[in-house]
C-alpha cells in the first residue's frame, strides 16, 4: 500500500474529504478570521445543496456583521430592517407555503430589537427556519452590550462588566421561546471544534427537514465567538466560550418533536 | 349590469383589494380603519381567491410581511390609521430604498400623539414629503369618495407594479367611515408563481439553474454606488411626475376664484362652490387625486386666470405649502383649515374665501 496519494488520487470522488459547497459564491467572507459566522454560513450552504433545494429557498439577512451574507449565499436573498427579519420571513412563507425559508439573524437583532418579532412569529407557529448566531455582543457596530452579553462581561458600553443590577439579565430568548407552543424544535450549539460542527450540521438538517411538516417554527441557536468584539484571539475567544458561554447558555436540543 | 352596493369607504377598499387580485394583506386594528381587516376576515378570502389575510403583533411586523410578500413579487398591502403608520415608516423606507410595490392605505385621524380618532388631513407631509428616512417619495392618491375608496386599490396596484413603487391612498376618518354606493368590476385573477416569474424577474422565487441569484437589499457601502442608486431613484419620482399627475377640475373655466382641496374637504369645497355660484360669485375647485406627483402644472395654469386661491385642509396648513410652491408668487394663496377632527362646514369655508379674497377687495376699491 503507498502512503501517499497523487494530487489525481486526491481528486478521485472516492478519496474526496472536504470540498467548499457550490452554494457559497466566490466572495472572500467579510468575517474576522476565527469568527464562527462563517462555519454557520457553510453549515446551511451545505445542507440546502445536500437536500437540493436552491431553487425552492429564500433567505433572508439581518442587520448585523451577517448583513451582506447575501454576498456570500448562492440563494435568492432578501435584506430586512434590524430585528424584522421574523415578519419578513412570515410575510414570504405565508403567500410561498413551500418554498424554504429561512432568517439568519444576531444576538441583537433577534434578542433586542427584534424581540416582538422574534416571539409573535415563534408564537404563531410560522412554518420557518431561524438561525441565531449568539456572540453575547453587538459585533458589526463595535463591540457594544447586547441583551445576551454575560454578567459582568467587559463591552464597549459596559467598560466596567455589564451590571445586572443597572443593565438588566441577559436575555435566554432560546428557552423562552421553546417554551411557545408555536416551535417544533429547538437547538443550541456551537461551531468552534470540528466535533461540534458536525452536531450544528445535525440540527441544522432537522431544522431545514423539519420545515417541510409544517408542524412550526424551527430554530437553531449557534452560541459563537466574537474575538474582534471580545478583544481576544480566535483561540482564546474560543475558550472563553467555553469558560463562559456554554455554562450560560448550554449546548444541546432545547426542544424535540415528540 | 354592473354590481352596485352600499358600503362604507373602509369596506369598499378591502372588497377592492379583493377583486384586484391582492395576494396577502398584513395589519394591525386601530380606528378609524378596523373595517378593512375584519371586512377581509369575515370575507373568508383564502377561500374566495386564496388572498392570504394576516392579524399581525403590530404595525411594525405588518409591513415587514408586506416587505418579504413584496420582495416575492406578490401583490401586498397593509393598512392603518396615523399612529400606526408612523410606526411603518421604517419598512416604507427600506421599500423605497428596494423600489419593492405595495399598497398602502392610511385612514387618517387627528394627531399629534394620540390625538383623536376623528378625521383628518394633518399626515399630509408625512406622506407627501417622505415620511421615513431618506430621500424617498410614494405616490399617493387621496379618494373623495366610497366609490375612489374602491376603485384606488386598483389602481394602487397598478402603479405600485408599473413603476416599482409604493403607492398610499390617503384618506381619512370621514371617507373610511361614511357610506356610499359602490360601482363594483369583476375579479382580477391572482397571479400564479410562474407568473410572477416571469412578470417581476427581479423578485426572491428562489434562485432556478437559468438566472443569477436574486438579492433585494437597499445596502450599498460604497458611496459612488449609492449616489448612483439615488439618483436612479429620482430620475423614477421625476419621471412620475411627468406621467401620473391626475386631478379633478370642479367649475374651472370661468372661475375668478379657486378652491384647492382633496379627500374629504374636498367634498367640503364642492359644496362651497355651489353655493357661492348660487350667490353670483365665480368659483372652482381643484381637487388634486394624486398628492404626490402634484398637479402643480395645472395650478399654475390656474394661476393666470383667478384672483385668489384658498387651500382648504383639515390641518393646520400643509398642502398650502405645495399650491404656493406651484404658484409661486403669481397669485395670493391662502390657507383655512380645521384641527382636532372638525370638518368643516360648505358656507364657513365659502365665508373665509369671501373674507380674504372678496371683501378685501371691495375695501380696497372703497378706499
Ligand atoms: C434601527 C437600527 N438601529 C441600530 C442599528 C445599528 N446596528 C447595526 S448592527 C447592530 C447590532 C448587531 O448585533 P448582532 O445582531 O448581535 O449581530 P452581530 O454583528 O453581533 O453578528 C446595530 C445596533 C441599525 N442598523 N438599525
Ligand atoms: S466583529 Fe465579531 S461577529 Fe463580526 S465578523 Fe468580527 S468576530 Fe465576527
Ligand atoms: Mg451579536
Amino acid at each position: 500500500m503507498q502512503d501517499t496519494l497523487t494530487d489525481a488520487q486526491i481528486c478521485q470522488p472516492e478519496n474526496m474529504v472536504y470540498c467548499r459547497t457550490a452554494l457559497m459564491t466566490q466572495a472572500p467572507l467579510s468575517y474576522c478570521p476565527g469568527c464562527g459566522h462563517g462555519t454557520a454560513h457553510r453549515l446551511i450552504m451545505e445542507v440546502i445543496e445536500e437536500m437540493k433545494m436552491q431553487a425552492n429557498t429564500i433567505g433572508v439577512a439581518p442587520v448585523g456583521c451577517s448583513v451582506l451574507a447575501y454576498d456570500f449565499l448562492d440563494i435568492d436573498m432578501q435584506q430586512a430592517a434590524h430585528g424584522r427579519a421574523p415578519a419578513v420571513a412570515t410575510g414570504i412563507k405565508r403567500l410561498y407555503p413551500d418554498k424554504f425559508v429561512f432568517t439568519y439573524q444576531g444576538d441583537g437583532d433577534l434578542a433586542a430589537i427584534g424581540t416582538g418579532e422574534t416571539i409573535h412569529a415563534c408564537n404563531r407557529g410560522e412554518n420557518i427556519t431561524i438561525f441565531f448566531v449568539n456572540n453575547g455582543i453587538y459585533g458589526m457596530t463595535g463591540g457594544q452590550m447586547a441583551p445576551t452579553t454575560l454578567p459582568g462581561m467587559k463591552t464597549a458600553t459596559s467598560p466596567f462588566g455589564r451590571d445586572t443590577e443597572t443593565m438588566g439579565h441577559p436575555l435566554k430568548i432560546t428557552e423562552l421561546i421553546a417554551n411557545l407552543p408555536g416551535t417544533y424544535f429547538v437547538s443550541r450549539q456551537s461551531v468552534h471544534t470540528p466535533a461540534n460542527v458536525r452536531k450544528a450540521k445535525k440540527a441544522i438538517e432537522k431544522a431545514i427537514q423539519y420545515q417541510k411538516l409544517n408542524k412550526g417554527l424551527n430554530f437553531v441557536e449557534i452560541v459563537s465567538n466574537c474575538n474582534s468584539g471580545w478583544k481576544m484571539t480566535p483561540l482564546e475567544s474560543n475558550k472563553w466560550m467555553e469558560e463562559n458561554m456554554f455554562p450560560f447558555y448550554p449546548l444541546g436540543d432545547i426542544k424535540v418533536p415528540k | 349590469m354592473k354590481e352596485i352596493r352600499l358600503m362604507k369607504g373602509n369596506e369598499a377598499i378591502a372588497e377592492g383589494v379583493i377583486r384586484a387580485g391582492c395576494d396577502g394583506y398584513f395589519g394591525y386594528p386601530i380606528t378609524p380603519q378596523s373595517e378593512v381587516l375584519e371586512y377581509l376576515m369575515a370575507n373568508k378570502t383564502k377561500e374566495r381567491t386564496g388572498m392570504i389575510v394576516l392579524q399581525a403583533e403590530s404595525e411594525i411586523a405588518s409591513i415587514h410581511m408586506v416587505y418579504g410578500g413584496a420582495a416575492s413579487g406578490k401583490r401586498v398591502m397593509t393598512s392603518s390609521s396615523s399612529p400606526g403608520i408612523s410606526l411603518m415608516q421604517e419598512g416604507i423606507s427600506f421599500m423605497a430604498g428596494t423600489e419593492l410595490p405595495c399598497l398602502l392605505l392610511n385612514v387618517v385621524r387627528g394627531g399629534p400623539g394620540l390625538g383623536t380618532i376623528q378625521p383628518s388631513q394633518s399626515d399630509y407631509f408625512q406622506a407627501v414629503k417622505g415620511g421615513g428616512h431618506g430621500d424617498y417619495k410614494m405616490i399617493v392618491l387621496a379618494p373623495a369618495s366610497v366609490q375612489e375608496m374602491y376603485d384606488f386599490a386598483k389602481l394602487g396596484f397598478e402603479l405600485a407594479f408599473k413603476h416599482r413603487i409604493q403607492v398610499m391612498v390617503l384618506s381619512d376618518g370621514a371617507i373610511g367611515q361614511m357610506m356610499e354606493k359602490v360601482e363594483l368590476d369583476e375579479q382580477v385573477p391572482r397571479w400564479t408563481d410562474e407568473e410572477i416569474v416571469k412578470l417581476h424577474p427581479w423578485s426572491t422565487t428562489g434562485k432556478t439553474p437559468d438566472r443569477e441569484r436574486n438579492i433585494i437589499t437597499s445596502l450599498d457601502l460604497n458611496p459612488v454606488k449609492q449616489e448612483i442608486i439615488n439618483r436612479n431613484l429620482q430620475k423614477k419620482f421625476k419621471h412620475i411626475e411627468e406621467t401620473e399627475v391626475r386631478f379633478e377640475r370642479i367649475m374651472c373655466d370661468d372661475a375668478e376664484y379657486l378652491f384647492v382641496a382633496y379627500g374629504s374637504s374636498a367634498r367640503i369645497c364642492q359644496k362651497a362652490v355651489s353655493l357661492g355660484r348660487a350667490k353670483g360669485i365665480k368659483v372652482g375647485l381643484l381637487r388634486p387625486i394624486t398628492l404626490f406627483p402634484y398637479p402643480s402644472k395645472e395650478l399654475e395654469k390656474l394661476a393666470k386666470q383667478v384672483k385668489g386661491m384658498l387651500s382648504v385642509e383639515m390641518s393646520a396648513g400643509q398642502m398650502v405649502e405645495d399650491v404656493r410652491l406651484s404658484v409661486n408668487g403669481a397669485v395670493p394663496v391662502e390657507h383655512y383649515g380645521r384641527l382636532g377632527g372638525i370638518i368643516p362646514a360648505p358656507d364657513e369655508v365659502l365665508n373665509v374665501l369671501e373674507e380674504k379674497f372678496i371683501k378685501e377687495n371691495l375695501l380696497c376699491k372703497t378706499h
